[in-house]
């Protein structure tokens, strides 16, 4: 609790403003460090006017509010930046504050010092126990981990869904001499269940999307010497309005550089230093390429339209067919040696020297990642690993389920599974068992003698 | 006259108090107001149900007498979702209603630890918050180290038929009318609740040929771990279905306002039971259902009453005459007995410790429906239970207090007195989070021990269980020790069970594990030298390992919260951060454990952090 912690408070990628906040005793003096606005010196609860700065590059324009303890949402002194959206800013403006002296915020870690301050440091106090006093685990969970309200219906219909389920799998049991229930059986389970299950899929699925809009799409570049690799990464450079950076702590190690290419984050993964001389870079070989492969989320594969297809090309494309890639045919400007019909697959033509094709690369990529229906649906995915991993488990109790089926076990034994799947969805909305269940039963059959 | 227990009633909870006590070799009392009412069934003439009937089998295991008893008086007996898993599977039966509390009465008188005495009781003698006897109507006070109170609906019982209002209990009995207001006045909480009953109808009367039989089952099982008796289905009493008609729902919703419940009386308090709505609610509910079905039910060989179950009202006679008489095959009915509704003091639930004394009064036990619940066999389990902690409080020893993962009584009880109660509790097996482990079919393997330990289960039963254990084990090695080989003979015969051939010798546990393949397709390959009931123990283990290793895993989990200890006397309202409706449920509860605190309805997750750290701070508490 001594450090001082930072976090981007917005979900990136997408909105015109960011909002980065940091806590603890050394936040505004950090914040101070890489701004021209002498914050030291102003008040609480203000906003201020300023710009702020990598040593001696100006990184963006901002707005600084500084609010000191014990009036802040943690109790101690809060410093929260408003600065221009974009990953690329963001992210750079994080970076130069861990270097600064923050250390990067856990998930929830704002939340949880407000409550641990709050009980420890100054029980009367007052106005910052609204997460204590939230009414339900849920809405503590929602300002816990930004998990917004989209998703948790999301969820919440796929709960109702199962609870459906089981209530009528409890009603045959505890009512079995009634007729006027419908006698559940596998076969309509198994139905619903796959219902259940799709929707699950969608839900990895769009998190996933949604984890790598946010951490940007780690993204490999290979192609044989000569075929443009180093020319295409500098025109994405110069595609970048914003600053190529590192992200400490976390993929810095193979990450070259992070490029906004219009929006779309991408994390270049160094294949032995892309960037550091042509020569290098280009004479990289096919073996090399390979061994990056499995490092990427995509691949963009780079062919030379002015040079036939040999055998190394076939194996690379072979590699890369399970995963996110793209292909590139480079130098259609030149004349066309390569046999486009050999490639069964949909491929872009480009030009890196005329900067023909770029939008159609831009489009595609976005359309692999379904990033329009992400930044549409409002940050509706799941960031955090755990919930992710628990959607997961669904998935795969759904699978013993269908084994279960498939093996005649009775329907009181399927429906213990049905109720874990429900259980593993309430832990991510953070809706506990309660009535909810007995009310579903009551209110939905006649029962009774 | 001293008594060591005095127990104030002498209904299903009261007949288990009464004997657990007295068996347990401790002086007891029973006062009932009338003898010829002890171990009456009021309502419907059956014991047993869904998780219901795993309770008499509990209560059994334990060393009650509530199986035995049925066992004894049987008309019909049903293994309920015979079809589904085991978890789940439950005996109901129907009982004679006169064979049933004649049976138990003379087990009563027989019990030489035991008088019974025919009066009411008006108050409780409590001396710095110790009960030390009771006070009845005539003035006469009696001591005792203890008292269970099981007055069923007795508490200030009115009938409620159409607009009006008697202070009668059940069959016109005469009813508590002082001792709930003095519990009051001692500082209790008292509930209203109210519950029904529908018509009982002349056997004669009906139409049978219009009807649908519904005859009993073959069944080999029973209600006690003690006796092996076969019923054949042929022997037995049927019931009969029937269903309401257009006409009938025609008639309820045109005198609607004539139930006491929707009009008929302005000053209706009690909440009735969800699971057990009157046909009034039915109609009015759901709506757009076309008919509801009602159950024809013998109460007794020795009279003629037939139960018309699915059809409790509070309508007026003239009105329960057209409704009667609008249902298929009953158009010429007799009504023997017109249904009511009967509204009850009780008390709120969570003012008892786990063990049933009651938080406020020392020595003081309460179980049945005056803590809440409904139905013979949830009554029976309390009276059990507080029949052996109010017995093992006067030894100076730790109370029993079942789990939820160790019996359906444990659920019920931990439901009680930490959730409270809405309106009359009912189980049902969705109530128990580890169905698996709380089987019709191991409920002697689970508490056995707890009742030979208790003095309660005879030591001969017990050795029978010991040995039914040894068996298990034998069978299970006899499963390992023995093979099949590929042979043709064999692998047609595997063909013949859906079930793939074997190409190597494989011993039988592992072909049982075939989810296709049962025991008695293993019998076609080999003599199995062990019983019925252990060759279906090692079955259920075998082909159900897997989710009874998961459930018993969960229930690992909810026991180290279990084990987090609260102590007594915290003061909630002196931690500062927990919500307050925290503040108030948990000092309402008084919960013993974390893990309790947990299942308090309004507590949540965030508030159990807060409690833990304070204790942790304040309580050396490992959290």
């Amino acid at each position: 609790m001594d450090d001082t912690i930072a976090a981007i408070s917005t979900s990136s990628g997408v909105g015109a403003i960011s909002i980065i906040r940091i806590s603890g005793k050394n936040s505004i003096e950090i914040v101070n460090n890489i701004t021209n606005i002498d914050l030291l010196k102003k008040e609480s609860h203000t906003i201020n006017y300023g710009f702020i700065y990598d040593k001696e590059i100006m990184i963006d324009e901002v707005l600084i509010t500084i609010m000191k303890a014990p009036k802040t949402f943690t109790k101690e002194d809060v410093v929260e930046i408003n600065c221009h959206g974009g990953v690329a800013v963001t992210n750079k403006i994080l970076e130069i504050l861990l270097e600064n002296g923050c250390r990067l915020a856990e998930p929830g870690e704002f939340s949880k010092r407000a409550f641990l301050n709050g009980r420890i440091d100054l029980l009367e106090a007052e106005g910052i126990m609204d997460m204590l006093n939230a009414k339900n685990e849920s809405a503590r969970r929602l300002a816990m981990n930004n998990i917004n309200g989209n998703l948790s219906t999301k969820i919440r219909n796929i709960r109702e869904k199962l609870i459906q389920m089981s209530a009528n799998i409890s009603v045959n049991i505890d009512y079995p001499e009634y007729d006027d229930v419908k006698e559940v059986t596998n076969d309509n389970i198994l139905a619903e269940l796959n219902e259940v299950e799709i929707k699950i899929n969608e839900l990895i699925k769009e998190s996933k999307n949604g984890q790598i809009i946010k951490n940007g799409i780690n993204t490999v570049i290979i192609g044989k010497p000569n075929v443009g690799k180093s020319s295409l990464l500098n025109l994405l450079l110069d595609e970048d309005k914003a600053i190529v950076t590192d992200i400490p702590g976390t993929t810095r190690d193979i990450v070259e550089g992070n490029i906004n290419f219009d929006g779309i984050l991408l994390n270049i993964i160094d294949t032995a230093g892309i960037r550091e001389t042509e020569d290098i870079v280009e004479s990289i070989g096919v073996k090399k390429s390979l061994e990056y492969i499995d490092k990427g989320d995509l691949i963009i594969y780079l062919l030379n339209n002015n040079d036939e297809l040999t055998n190394e090309d076939y194996e690379i494309l072979e590699k890369i067919k399970n995963k996110n890639h793209i292909i590139l045919i480079n130098k259609i400007d030149l004349d066309n040696k390569l046999d486009k019909s050999k490639i069964n697959e949909e491929y872009i033509e480009i030009s890196v020297k005329e900067k023909i094709g770029l939008e159609k690369l831009k489009n595609t990529i976005r359309k692999m990642y379904e990033l329009e229906k992400i930044e549409n649906s409002d940050y509706t995915y799941l960031s955090n690993v755990k919930d992710i991993n628990n959607l997961k488990e669904c998935l795969n109790l759904i699978k013993s389920i269908k084994e279960n089926i498939e093996n005649d076990m009775p329907i009181d034994i399927i429906d213990i599974d049905i109720k874990h799947i429900w259980e593993i969805l309430g832990l991510i909305t953070g809706d506990t068992y309660d009535e909810e269940f007995l009310d579903e039963l009551f209110s939905r059959f006649c029962l009774g003698k | 006259m001293n008594y060591e227990i005095i127990v104030v009633g002498g209904g299903h909870a009261g007949c288990e108090a009464a004997l657990a006590s007295a068996r347990k070799n401790h002086k007891t009392l029973l006062v009932t107001g009338n003898i010829k009412n002890i171990a009456d069934m009021p309502c419907n003439p059956s014991i047993g149900g869904s998780a219901k009937g795993i309770v008499v089998r509990e209560i059994d295991a334990l060393g009650g007498e509530m199986g035995r008893n049925a066992d004894k008086s049987l008309l019909q007996i049903k293994m309920l979702n015979n079809k589904k898993g085991p978890a789940v599977q439950a005996l109901r039966a129907q009982a004679d209603k006169i064979t049933y509390p004649q049976e138990m009465l003379k087990t009563l008188q027989n019990e030489s630890n035991l008088d019974i005495k025919e009066e009411l009781v008006k108050d409780l003698i409590v001396e710095n918050n110790v009960v030390k006897g009771v006070i009845l109507e005539n003035e006469e006070r009696i001591s005792s180290k203890c008292v269970i109170l099981t007055t069923g609906t007795y508490m200030k019982a009115d009938i409620l038929v159409g607009s009006t209002r008697h202070r009668e209990g059940p069959h016109g009995e005469k009813p508590s009318n002082y001792l709930s207001e003095n519990l009051e006045r001692l500082g209790f909480t008292i509930k209203r609740l109210k519950t029904g009953t529908p018509q009982r109808i002349a056997k004669d009367s009906i139409d049978y040929s219009v009807l649908k039989m519904e005859p009993g089952d073959d069944c080999y099982h029973t209600f006690s771990f003690d006796n092996k008796i076969y019923y054949d289905k042929e022997k037995q009493v049927p019931c009969y279905l029937t269903y309401t008609t257009d006409e009938t729902h025609k008639i309820i919703r045109e005198n609607l306002n004539k139930s006491s419940m929707y009009g008929g009386l302005s000053d209706i308090r009690g909440i009735g039971p969800r699971y057990c709505p009157s046909i009034e609610d039915k109609v009015v509910r759901f709506a757009d259902k076309e008919r509801h079905q009602l159950f024809l039910e013998p109460e007794s060989l020795y009279y003629d009453d037939i139960y018309l179950q699915g059809f409790s009202t509070s309508m007026p006679h003239e009105i329960q005459e057209q409704m009667v008489h609008s249902l298929p095959g009953l158009e010429n009915a007799k009504i023997l007995k017109y249904a009511y509704a009967i509204e009850y003091d009780a008390i709120y639930p969570t003012q008892l410790k786990q063990s049933l004394e009651t938080k406020l009064i020392e020595n003081l036990f309460t179980a049945g429906q005056i803590n809440g619940t409904s139905g013979y066999e949830e009554a029976a389990c309390q009276g059990l239970i507080a029949g052996i902690n109010a017995a093992l409080k006067i030894e100076n020893r730790e109370p029993l207090i079942l789990k939820r993962n160790e019996a359906y009584i444990g659920v019920l009880i931990d439901d009680l007195v930490t959730k409270g109660i809405r309106d009359p509790y009912r189980l049902l097996t969705s109530r128990a989070e580890y169905r698996l482990l709380l089987r019709s079919d191991n409920a002697d393997l689970r508490l056995s021990k707890i009742g030979y330990d208790l003095g309660l289960l005879p030591a001969e039963r017990y050795k029978k269980l010991e040995s039914k254990k040894q068996k298990i084990e034998e069978m299970l090695e006899f499963l390992k020790n023995n093979k099949i080989t590929p042979k043709e003979e064999i692998n047609n015969k595997l063909i013949s069970f859906n079930s793939s051939p074997i190409k190597d010798g494989i011993k039988l546990y592992d072909l049982l594990r075939r989810p296709e393949i049962r025991m008695e397709h293993i019998k076609e390959f080999i003599d199995i030298p062990f019983d019925e009931e252990v060759i279906e123990q090692v079955e259920i283990n075998i082909k159900y390992e897997g989710y009874i290793k998961k459930e018993e895993k969960e229930a690992e989990k909810m026991l180290t919260l279990e084990n987090k200890k609260i102590p007594e006397n915290i003061d909630y309202y002196s931690i500062h951060n927990l919500a307050s409706e925290a503040k108030q449920k948990l000092t309402e509860v008084k919960p013993t454990s974390i893990g309790q605190a947990l299942r308090i309805s309004g507590v949540n997750p965030a508030d159990i952090s807060i409690l833990s750290i304070y204790l942790k701070k304040n309580h050396n508490y490992e959290s």
